[in-house]
C-alpha cells in the first residue's frame, strides 16, 4: 500500500497555495511515497515518556528594552513589492464578485 | 593566476597591513580570477564589482590615515545568496526572488563591512538552500573545481567552489542538515557550522528556523577560525542568539596547529561503522583516526543509538518548518507574482506565482511539510520527530562525558557526477547522513580535508559539545599539520 496518495498530494498542494499540473503530481506523488516510506520508521522509537525539544538552545522570554531604532520608510519597504498603489501594497481581489 | 588568490586570508590580511600590497590589488586579483574562470565553474550568481572595489578603497584609505586594521580588513569574502545585501540582488537560488534587492544587510554581512571585509558577490546554492549538489538552483548548478563534471556538494556549492577555484579566499554558508561541510569536504575546503545560535540569522532567509546556522568556510583551518570570530556572537535582533562571549576559536586554531593532542580523547561513533559510506572515504577517514593517535590523542568509542533515526526525524522537521517559512512568498511584498490579470483572486494568483517561482525541491519539501504538520499526522511525525530530536541530544551528552570531541565522515561519498541522485531524492538526501546529527543537537561541527578517494577529497567532520566551538578548530588544526591543505587542480584560466 502506497503511503501517500495522488489525491492526497493534489489536497495538500492546494493546502500550500501551489497550483501544480498533472505532470507535477504524477512525479510527486510518487516520489514523496519513496520519501515518506524511508521516514515513517521514525515511529519504530519508543518515545512516548520522551518531552520534545522544538529548539537546541532552551533561551525563553527573550526581552529587549522598548527604545525606537530606525525602520524601514514607506518607500523602501513598498521598493521589493510587484504592485504598489497609493503608497501600498496592491494585492488581487480577496472577494467574489457576488 | 595572480599568486594573490593563491594566499591565505591572514598573508593577505598581512600584507594589506604591511602596505605590501593594497586591497584595491587583492580585490582587483580575485574579481579577475572571476572573470576568467567563473564561466565555467560558475561560483557566482552576482559579482559586486563596483562594492568590491568601494570597500577595498575605503580600506586602503584608513590604512593610508594611518588607522589600525581589523584582523582580516582587506579580504574578499563570497557571500552564499541566503544573506540579505543592501541593495545587491539576493535570490536564495530562487526565480521567486530573480531582481529582488533587499533593502537592508543581515548582521553577518554588517560585521563584515565593520570588519572591512571585501564582499565580491554572492555565490550559487541549492534553491533556499534545500540539496546537497547545487542542482535544485534555479540558475543550473556550479561545477567542481576538481572535476568540472562532479557537484560541488550543496547546498553551498557555489561558496565551496569559489574557494577552491582560487576566486575567493574566505566565504560565508549556512547549515541547515550539512550545507557548510558536505560541500567543504567535496571541494577540499574546510567548512564550519559554528553552534546553533552562536551566528546570527538576522538577514538569513530562513529555511528552517530551529536548524539553521550560518559559518565561515576557507581553505585553511587557520583562516575559517579568524572569519568565525568575525561574524560569530550575540545579536540581540534574533531571539535565538545565544548571549554569552564566543570561544576563543583563533587562539585554539593556533594551539592545533603545534600538532600536540595529548590528552584529548576523541569519539569514534560505533553506529557509524562505514555501512552505506564509500570505502574510500572509510579508508581516508581511518587513516585520519590513526593520524589523530599519533598526534598523542586517545581514541576512545562512543555509542549513539538514536543517530539512525536523524535522517528521518530532519526530513520531518525541516519541511515542516520551511513550509511554514516559505509562506511568506506570496507575491505581494517581494519578489515574483504572476497570473494577475484584474481577474484571477488573490488566492489564484498566490497559486500561480508560487508554482511558477518554486522548483521541484522546494515544492515536494512544502508538501511534505504540509503533510507532516496536518491534523492526524502530527503526532506521529512531527511531534515524533521533536521526541527523537531529544534522544539524539541525549545521545551526544553522553557521548560528550567520554569524549573531547565526536568524529565522522563528513559525507558517504565522494563528489559524485551531475545528474546521478536527482531522479530519486532520497539518493541526494542520504548525502547528509552524518551531518544532520549535530544539527538536530545545535553543537558545532567542523569538516577538514583527510585525504583523497579516487583523486577526490574527502572530509572528515569534528563534532563538539554546544558552545565548545574552539575544541573541534584544535583537534582540525592538528589533523592539517599532517595532511596540509589540499590543492585542486588549478583550473588554467580560459
Amino acid at each position: 500500500m502506497s503511503a501517500i496518495s495522488r489525491a492526497e498530494v493534489a489536497h495538500l498542494a492546494r493546502l500550500a497555495r501551489l497550483d501544480v499540473t498533472d505532470e507535477e503530481l504524477d512525479m510527486f506523488s510518487g516520489q514523496l511515497d519513496v520519501i515518506l516510506s524511508s521516514i515513517a520508521r521514525i515511529s519504530e522509537v519508543a518515545a512516548a515518556d520522551i518531552p520534545p525539544t522544538s529548539h537546541s538552545v532552551p533561551l525563553e522570554n527573550v526581552f529587549r528594552d522598548d527604545v525606537v531604532v530606525p525602520g524601514l520608510s514607506r518607500q523602501e519597504a513598498l521598493a521589493g513589492a510587484p504592485d504598489t498603489a497609493e503608497d501600498r501594497f496592491r494585492v488581487p481581489r480577496i472577494l467574489d464578485e457576488e | 593566476m595572480s599568486e594573490l588568490t593563491t594566499k591565505t586570508a591572514a598573508e593577505l590580511a598581512r600584507l594589506v597591513a604591511a602596505g605590501e600590497t593594497s586591497a584595491v590589488e587583492v580585490a582587483q586579483a580575485h574579481l579577475d580570477r572571476i572573470a576568467a574562470v567563473d564561466d565555467r565553474v560558475r561560483a557566482f550568481l552576482h559579482v559586486d564589482t563596483e562594492g568590491a572595489l568601494a570597500a577595498a578603497t575605503a580600506v586602503d584609505v584608513r590604512r593610508a590615515a594611518g588607522e589600525t586594521l581589523p584582523p582580516l580588513a582587506g579580504v574578499p569574502v563570497a557571500l552564499k545568496d541566503v544573506l540579505t545585501t543592501k541593495g545587491v540582488p539576493t535570490t536564495c537560488g530562487s526565480k521567486i526572488l530573480e531582481g529582488w534587492r533587499p533593502p537592508y544587510d543581515a548582521t553577518i554581512v554588517e560585521r563584515l563591512r565593520a570588519a572591512g571585509l571585501v564582499i565580491l558577490g554572492k555565490t550559487n546554492m541549492d534553491e533556499f538552500a534545500m540539496g546537497s549538489s547545487t542542482e535544485y538552483s534555479a540558475y543550473g548548478p556550479t561545477r567542481n573545481p576538481w572535476d568540472l563534471g562532479r557537484i560541488p556538494g550543496g547546498s553551498g556549492g557555489g561558496s565551496a567552489a569559489s574557494l577552491a577555484a582560487y576566486e575567493a579566499p574566505l566565504a560565508i554558508g549556512s547549515d541547515t542538515g550539512g550545507s557548510i561541510r558536505q560541500p567543504g569536504a567535496v571541494t577540499g575546503t574546510v567548512g564550519a557550522k559554528p553552534t546553533y545560535g552562536g551566528t546570527s540569522r538576522y538577514g538569513l532567509i530562513a529555511f528552517s528556523s530551529s536548524l539553521d546556522t550560518p559559518g565561515p568556510c576557507a581553505r585553511t583551518v587557520a583562516d575559517t577560525a579568524l572569519l568565525h570570530a568575525i561574524v560569530a556572537g550575540h545579536d540581540p535582533r534574533d531571539s535565538t542568539s545565544i548571549p554569552v562571549p564566543v570561544p576563543d576559536v583563533v587562539a585554539a586554531a593556533r594551539q592545533g596547529a603545534s600538532g600536540d593532542l595529548s590528552g584529548v580523547r576523541i569519539g569514534l561513533v560505533k553506529e557509524f561503522g562505514g555501512e552505506g559510506a564509500e570505502p574510500g572515504v572509510m579508508g581516508a577517514f581511518r587513516d585520519a583516526v590513526d593520524t589523530f593517535a599519533k598526534l598523542g590523542a586517545e581514541i576512545v568509542e562512543v555509542s549513539c543509538p538514536h543517530f539512525e533515526y536523524a535522517l528521518p526525524a530532519y526530513y520531518l522537521i525541516a519541511p515542516s518548518e520551511c513550509s511554514s517559512n516559505l509562506a511568506r512568498f506570496d507575491g505581494v511584498r517581494f519578489g515574483l507574482r504572476k497570473g494577475d490579470d484584474g481577474v484571477r483572486s488573490l488566492e489564484e494568483v498566490m497559486s500561480i506565482t508560487r508554482d511558477a517561482g518554486f522548483g521541484p525541491e522546494v515544492k515536494r519539501r512544502i508538501i511534505l511539510g504540509t503533510y507532516a504538520l496536518s491534523s492526524g499526522y502530527y503526532d506521529a511525525y512531527y511531534g515524533q520527530a521533536q521526541k527523537v530530536r531529544t534522544l539524539i541530544t541525549r545521545d551526544f551528552t553522553a557521548a560528550f562525558a567520554n569524549a573531547d570531541v565526536v568524529v565522522s565522515p563528513t559525507t558517504p561519498f565522494v563528489a559524485f557526477p551531475f545528474g546521478s541522485r536527482t531522479t530519486d531524492p532520497y539518493q541526494m538526501y542520504l548525502a547528509d547522513l552524518f551531518t544532520i546529527p549535530s544539527n538536530l543537537y545545535g553543537g558545532p561541527a567542523v569538516s577538514v580535508p583527510c585525504g583523497l578517494s579516487e583523486g577526490l577529497p574527502v572530509g572528515l567532520q569534528i563534532m563538539a559539545p554546544t558552545l565548545a566551538d574552539d575544541r573541534m578548530y584544535r583537534v582540525a588544526a592538528a589533523l592539517e599539520t599532517v595532511i596540509g591543505s589540499l590543492t585542486p587542480p588549478v583550473l588554467a584560466a580560459a
